[in-house]
């Protein structure tokens, strides 16, 4: 029994020394591609193509980690995961990366142990109601039934939300996403209420989407990005700085078309150091000199991301809004790169 | 006019056919569906009923469905009836989830030699089947190099089984892997060797008390913090495992059922014949007990052929899984309809077989004390 249990403690320990010292990038080199987690399908966000290929706004983020890294954007694989095994297998290092639409908590960081390298998607919880009903604002809902996922935050939110405004309302509880969008159009409630990017994709799904509006009020913070674990810095730096160089290129102008001019013809040094034909970023980082414009050419600078899974054009609709640049308006921001 | 009339011997006139009021359809429907006042109400609502919901639900199902549209929005554009677009563009995907496209006849194969496999065990009355049974002990073996790969087939991982050909696998394999250990389990919970019987009581019921759910996470995630680092142990094969341990502890106990159905004198006769525990088990005890426990048999391979969708939880994509990446996909969104109903027809087709086939086996083991 002794020996036994020796043994266990000394693979224990050989188990923690090992995950400790594992370079996570060296890791993902020798086997040649980037596991990365993505959901099992948020509209817009992550889904399967005709061909069975996973695309969306979040596995964008994973192939041009995948480019900046191998200068190739389809060496990524995916692993989906669910809102329940999703950091288990990112702690268990079954996966490199997380991006699956994510909020950053505090408790997430700290107590689970993750880093959130940015914010890809500022979201919040918003209200859906029939046009016809008239409403303008969440603070006319007052008495209306409110379709609500149970055992979620956005329960405790709506729950604050219509104390503080001094209202009254009649939840009516659903399990999942396609039961509520059964129950709000059979008109069993008044009001839908999730986050906001969801409400729109949903409200893509109905057959005369422009029979309902979101209401303008945003209940709730949540910002939405990819997660790393802890331990490894170098790895989390090489995902945060590709997340950063996609948006770079948006508030500079760079797009997948022009990057491969602009990186000799720009008179701009931060656009040339970030293609890498200027300074040394690549090295810093451990990657190859050219990771920007390879990150940037996998599926273009933050904005063509944003139109093409989930803008306005799409059938999920969504306006930049808060995920505006910040010369626009907008939340989104990133250091700069030199 | 010729004449028709011809003459009988009073007694010799072959019988009249009732007259019309009283015989085929019309007797049928007078006795069945007009015999009363309420009942001729209720046909009539009936009929009403089915006047408006059949050529409605036809309409949308076939008539004016649409099935080589390129988008939803186009389904939507041409007709209003059901978008089987979208199943048509994803078959393969709802078969083979991502498994390698030139790959594929692969699992085509295997699949085929399934049934080659299960043909005498199913059947005994096809052809060579001794020679046929040998084939089905290995199978599991052709079976798995087929699909993993290995022994010069290019190795596939099995992150990129999905769709109908994982709920196969998942189903089939624990179907045959937990009959025989639901046999041993039974028989142990009712040996007289006490620790035997204390190691089958525990297992079962620890499995039986907790939810197949759990068991998955266990597979999923627990397992990882159990085994060396950098060990790489299958998901799917964890997944294989816990299946088969969850239904060989329910099979186990509808055993047990029909094990205790068996008269106490079957079992002396046995053992005043001289035969050992084994002999009288194999001989005399179990093939009454199983033929028994049948339906419950089947009612557990059909329930545990339907608990495969759970494994969507852990995130590995059978149909119901792929059917939500595939309507997160914007030009197929809002179809969850048509790709449900063709995923219930699929999971009915499977499971109403394998009733079929337990009837068809009670029929054939019926040996006259059937009440």
């Amino acid at each position: 029994m002794k020996v036994l249990s020796g043994l266990i403690a000394a693979a224990a320990v050989a188990g923690v020394a090992t995950a400790a010292s594992a370079g996570t990038l060296d890791d993902i080199k020798a086997k040649g591609f980037v596991q990365c987690g993505v959901s099992t399908g948020v509209a817009g966000f992550a889904f399967t193509d005709d061909k069975g290929n996973w695309q969306g706004f979040d596995p964008a983020v994973c192939q041009a980690v995948g480019a900046a890294i191998f200068g190739d954007p389809s060496k990524v694989k995916y692993t989906p995961t669910t809102g329940k095994t999703r950091f288990e297998a990112l702690k268990s290092g079954e996966i490199d990366m997380l991006a699956r639409n994510t909020t950053w908590t505090l408790s997430r960081d700290a107590d689970l142990k993750l880093t959130f390298v940015g914010i890809n998607y500022y979201d919040g919880q918003g209200f859906m109601v029939p046009k016809a009903l008239g409403v303008k604002s969440a603070k006319e809902l007052g008495g209306a039934s409110v379709c609500i996922q149970t055992g979620t935050t956005t329960e405790l939110n709506l729950a604050e939300y219509f104390r503080t405004n001094n209202m009254k309302y009649e939840p009516v509880p659903i399990e999942t996403n396609a039961e509520g969008r059964q129950n709000y159009l059979a008109g069993r409630c008044d009001v839908y209420t999730t986050d906001a990017s969801g409400l729109a994709a949903t409200r893509g799904t109905f057959e005369n989407p422009a029979d309902h509006v979101l209401l303008p009020e945003i209940i709730s913070k949540e910002p939405l990005g990819p997660l790393v674990r802890h331990g490894d810095d170098q790895w989390a730096d090489i995902v945060r700085w590709t997340l950063n160089v996609l948006i770079t290129a948006e508030e500079l102008g760079v797009t997948a078309a022009n990057a491969d001019k602009m990186s000799t013809s720009s008179a701009n040094p931060e656009v040339k150091r970030m293609l890498g034909t200027e300074g040394n970023t690549g090295e810093m980082l451990g990657l190859r000199p050219d990771w920007g414009l390879q990150a940037l050419k996998a599926g273009g600078n933050y904005g063509e991301i944003f139109e093409r899974f989930i803008g306005s054009k799409t059938p999920i609709g969504l306006e930049r809004g808060l995920n505006a640049q910040w010369v626009n308006g907008g939340l989104i921001y990133s250091p700069p790169i030199r | 006019m010729t004449d028709t009339t011809e003459t009988f011997a009073p007694g010799t006139h072959p019988d009249l056919p009732p007259p019309l009021g009283s015989r085929g359809i019309v007797k049928w429907m007078r006795e069945n569906l007009f015999s009363s006042a309420t009942n001729t109400v209720l046909t009539l609502l009936g009929a009403y009923l089915i006047y408006l919901a059949v050529p409605a639900f036809l309409d949308w199902f076939i008539l004016d469905a649409v099935f080589d549209a390129g988008s939803r929005n186009e389904c939507w554009e041409r007709a209003g009836g059901a978008c089987w677009s979208v199943v048509v563009v994803r078959f393969d995907q709802l078969m083979y989830g991502f498994y390698p496209e030139e790959l594929r006849w692969r699992v085509d194969l295997a699949f085929l030699l399934l049934f080659v496999a299960l043909a005498p065990v199913l059947f005994d009355k096809v052809p060579g089947r001794r020679y046929l049974a040998i084939f089905s002990i290995v199978y599991p073996v052709i079976a798995f190099f087929l699909l993993w790969g290995g022994m010069g087939l290019e190795p596939v991982e099995s992150a990129k089984f999905g769709g109908f050909m994982l709920t196969v696998l998942i189903g089939v394999s624990g179907i045959i892997a937990s009959l025989p250990l639901g046999i041993v389990l039974a028989l142990g919970r009712r040996s007289e060797l006490i620790v035997l019987r204390v190691v089958c009581i525990c297992f079962i019921e620890f499995i039986r008390g907790v939810p197949l759910i759990t068991l998955l996470f266990i597979a999923s995630t627990l397992l990882n913090y159990f085994l060396p680092p950098g060990s790489n142990f299958d998901l799917l094969l964890r997944v294989l495992i816990m299946v088969t341990l969850f239904a060989a502890a329910y099979l186990a106990e509808v055993i047990r059922g029909g094990l205790q159905a068996i008269p106490k004198g079957q079992f002396e006769a046995a053992m005043s014949m001289g035969m050992s525990y084994w002999k009288m088990m194999g001989l005399i005890v179990l093939p009454q007990a199983m033929k028994i426990s049948i339906p419950g048999i089947v009612n557990t391979f059909i329930g545990l052929y339907k608990d495969t969708t759970l494994v969507v939880i852990i995130g590995l994509l059978d149909p119901l899984g792929l059917s939500q990446s595939i309507l997160a996909d914007s030009k197929w969104q809002g179809l969850s309809t048509e790709i449900y109903i063709f995923i219930a027809i699929f999971f009915f087709l499977s499971c109403f077989s394998m009733s079929r086939y337990s009837i068809y086996l009670e029929n054939k083991l019926h040996r006259g004390h059937k009440r």
